[in-house]
């Protein structure tokens, strides 16, 4: 049997606006193994983000259990929530989210500044690992203005890789790319999926949840359905297919 | 996170922003090198006092006469004639704090040597006096015991008088002046000893025994001043009191009488001035603080702004792992570094502008290590003090929030 990375069981999550109260997650459970490719889908406002933010430990939930690798996250202080961030966790933003005027290998290393048990040559290279990883080996010294929508987000992909996170975030990252470079970032996530990485994806894209195995549909803050994909589209292939055309 | 990721961290930042950290910084350097220029103008003025009235002779008593007060007026100072030969005689057997005592009366008037002339004064005074201003003879021997009873015609010049009445080529040992018409021999030439504190040139005189003074040019019984030097620099004060005892008693003062005379110790006199030069770099300091204060506020209202514009920075570090303390730190040693690198500048940029002062207005100047040593400091405590609520504010921020904010 799988190791569980997630387990949530009946999470609520409510905000509480003056009088009114929103509940933006009402009662959610599944489980998460490891290897597993999950995305996450359902309309803007059905309590996607306000999921992923709690999985990242960015958030707690108001009710509910959530277990990350057997740790009970609902315990944890704000420091604690750091640690679990810096050691488990890799995010992937809509918006890139690199630091202006620094190089690719910097911000790649941004993470491991924040343990202290990696020296500084280790930062390094493994930096220089996860850059080699999503085929930037090239980049490194490129500033984020330097670089495409595309390669900037592989950036972001290398930087959530750098410090070997049990789980992957992503809050539609691919939500600022054409479709070719949205498939190529899918390509790179579904081989460091076959090597082994757990990944949860929330998009609202159907041709995008194509590419995973599972997905779970969100409706206000419920799960609407929870299914396995039967035919797990390769990205890879689908590049190749795609004609190489000049549209404009 | 350890101290050298933070620092890395601080220094990135600041290199992503290099013209506005060194605009924040301006503030810092100018207020620093102003604390530094304005304490190394006020310190070398005290200093510069303080050698000079210590070169007039450490131990020295001046003992002026001093008016009663009459009918609500006090009299000038010369026309008060209250020291006499008797008490100069009853301090020389009863002040037992002394060490040398000579009375002094002098005279304006012309000195005359072949076809030069020069307006000088002629000082009468006793054989210790140049034991009491401690000023050697450059050559020459100066007065005999025979020469004071007598009241010989010798004298002794000063340099600004020998390099006024004398050609280059000539001795003035041997050679006969006149002043006010009377033939003096002159027996000595005196060091230059320069200007006093007040900036009066020392070496525009004529020594000669006060007796000389007394019989031949003024006419008068009275002293214009006793000299005296007590034993040590110690017993100045002891001496002092004492002196004013004897005094009182040879002029027969009743207790409730107020003295006629002052009795003034070089301690005093550089008290005095040192006081006055202590009032100056105090103030020149608190101009400059205010400066430094106005730098402070500079960095706090950039690194206000810099929070606020990072936002979205400090919610990915929070996400990627920072802690609110390491982002607390990151921000307060961005602080520091911009409050230290702005001093470390302004310290060098104060000394350069004292220097500058000292070369170019011949103002005295003294750098004084302290005054380096505390600007630093305060440079630190700046940083940190102006640094604290603007990192307070980013690490304390919730990371979804900040995340989302454009
Ligand atoms: N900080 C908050 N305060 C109040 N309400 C919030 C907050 N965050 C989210 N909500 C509410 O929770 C609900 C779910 O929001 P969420 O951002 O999770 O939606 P989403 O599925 O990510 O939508 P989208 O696809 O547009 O990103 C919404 O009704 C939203 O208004
Ligand atoms: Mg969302």
């Amino acid at each position: 049997m799988k190791k569980k990375i997630v387990q949530i069981d009946d999470l609520k999550r409510e905000f509480i606006m003056g009088d009114e109260t929103v509940r933006a997650l009402q009662g959610i459970s599944f489980d998460v193994e490891e290897g597993e490719f999950l995305t996450i889908m359902g309309s803007s406002g059905s309590g996607k983000t306000t999921l992923l933010n709690i999985l990242g430990c960015l958030d707690k939930p108001s009710g509910g259990t959530y277990f990350l690798d057997g740790i009970n996250v609902r315990l944890l202080n704000r420091n604690e929530l750091s640690v679990i961030r810096n050691k488990k966790i890799g995010f992937i933003f809509q918006a890139y989210n690199l630091l202006p005027r620094t190089n690719a290998l910097e911000n790649v290393q941004l993470p491991l500044y924040y343990n202290a048990a990696v020296s500084a040559r280790a930062r390094k290279e493994r930096a220089e690992k996860a850059l080699q990883a999503v085929k930037l080996e090239s980049r490194m010294y490129h500033y984020p203005n330097q670089l495409s929508g595309g390669q900037q987000q592989r950036v972001a992909i290398a930087r959530a890789l750098v410090n070997d996170p049990i789980v992957i975030l992503a809050d539609e990252a691919t939500g600022n790319l054409d479709t070719r470079t949205s498939y190529e970032i899918m390509a790179l996530l579904q081989e460091l999926n076959h090597q082994g990485k757990t990944i949860i994806f929330v998009t609202h894209e159907q041709d995008i949840a194509a590419f995973s195995r599972r997905t779970i549909m969100l409706r206000d803050g419920q799960i609407l359905k929870d299914v396995m994909n039967q035919q797990v589209r390769s990205a890879k292939d689908m590049l190749t297919a795609m004609p190489v055309t000049n549209e404009y | 996170m350890n101290t050298l990721n933070l620092l890395r961290i601080a220094f990135k930042a600041l290199e992503r922003n290099k013209v506005r950290a060194f605009l924040t910084m301006l503030g810092i350097i100018i207020g620093v090198g102003a604390v530094i220029a304005m304490i190394a103008i006020g310190q070398g003025s005290k200093k510069s006092i303080q050698d000079q009235l210590s070169n007039m002779g450490s131990n020295m008593i001046t003992i002026r006469p001093n008016s009663n007060i009459t009918a609500g007026a006090r009299l000038d100072f010369s026309n008060v004639q209250t020291l006499t030969q008797q008490d100069v005689d009853a301090l020389k057997k009863k002040a037992r704090n002394l060490r040398y005592i000579s009375p002094a009366s002098s005279a304006r008037g012309q000195a005359i040597f072949g076809n030069s002339n020069w307006p000088t004064t002629i000082q009468g005074v006793g054989g210790e006096y140049l034991a009491i201003r401690n000023w050697p003879l450059k050559e020459g021997v100066s007065f005999s015991a025979s020469d004071l009873t007598t009241a010989a015609k010798v004298c002794m010049l000063g340099q600004t008088v020998v390099d006024n009445l004398f050609s280059n080529e000539q001795d003035p040992l041997g050679q006969v002046i006149r002043f006010n018409k009377i033939p003096f021999r002159v027996i000595g030439v005196l060091t230059q000893k320069g200007e006093n504190a007040f900036g009066q040139d020392q070496d525009d005189i004529i020594l000669t025994p006060y007796t000389t003074v007394q019989e031949r040019i003024t006419g008068s019984q009275y002293f214009q001043n006793i000299f005296a030097s007590a034993l040590d620099e110690n017993s100045t004060n002891q001496a002092s009191k004492e002196i004013a005892y004897v005094l009182r008693a040879s002029h027969k003062l009743k207790s409730q009488d107020e003295d006629d005379f002052t009795v003034r110790t070089q301690a005093e006199l550089i008290q005095t001035f040192s006081a006055t030069s202590q009032l100056l770099t105090v103030l020149l300091a608190a101009i400059a603080a205010i400066s430094l204060l106005v730098g402070g506020i500079g960095i706090m209202n950039i690194m206000y702004v810099s929070v606020t514009e990072r936002t979205k920075e400090i919610g990915l570090r929070m996400s990627i792992g920072a802690m609110g303390r390491d982002i607390l730190l990151q921000f307060l040693v961005e602080s520091i570094l911009i409050s230290v690198t702005g001093g470390i500048i302004g310290i060098g940029l104060g000394m350069f502008s004292s220097w500058l002062v000292n070369a170019l207005l011949k103002w005295p100047t003294l750098v004084a290590p302290s005054s380096v040593w505390l600007s630093f400091l305060v440079c630190v405590a700046t940083g940190v003090f102006f640094g604290y609520y603007p990192a307070q504010k980013a690490s304390r921020l919730d990371p979804i929030e900040a995340l989302r904010y454009e």
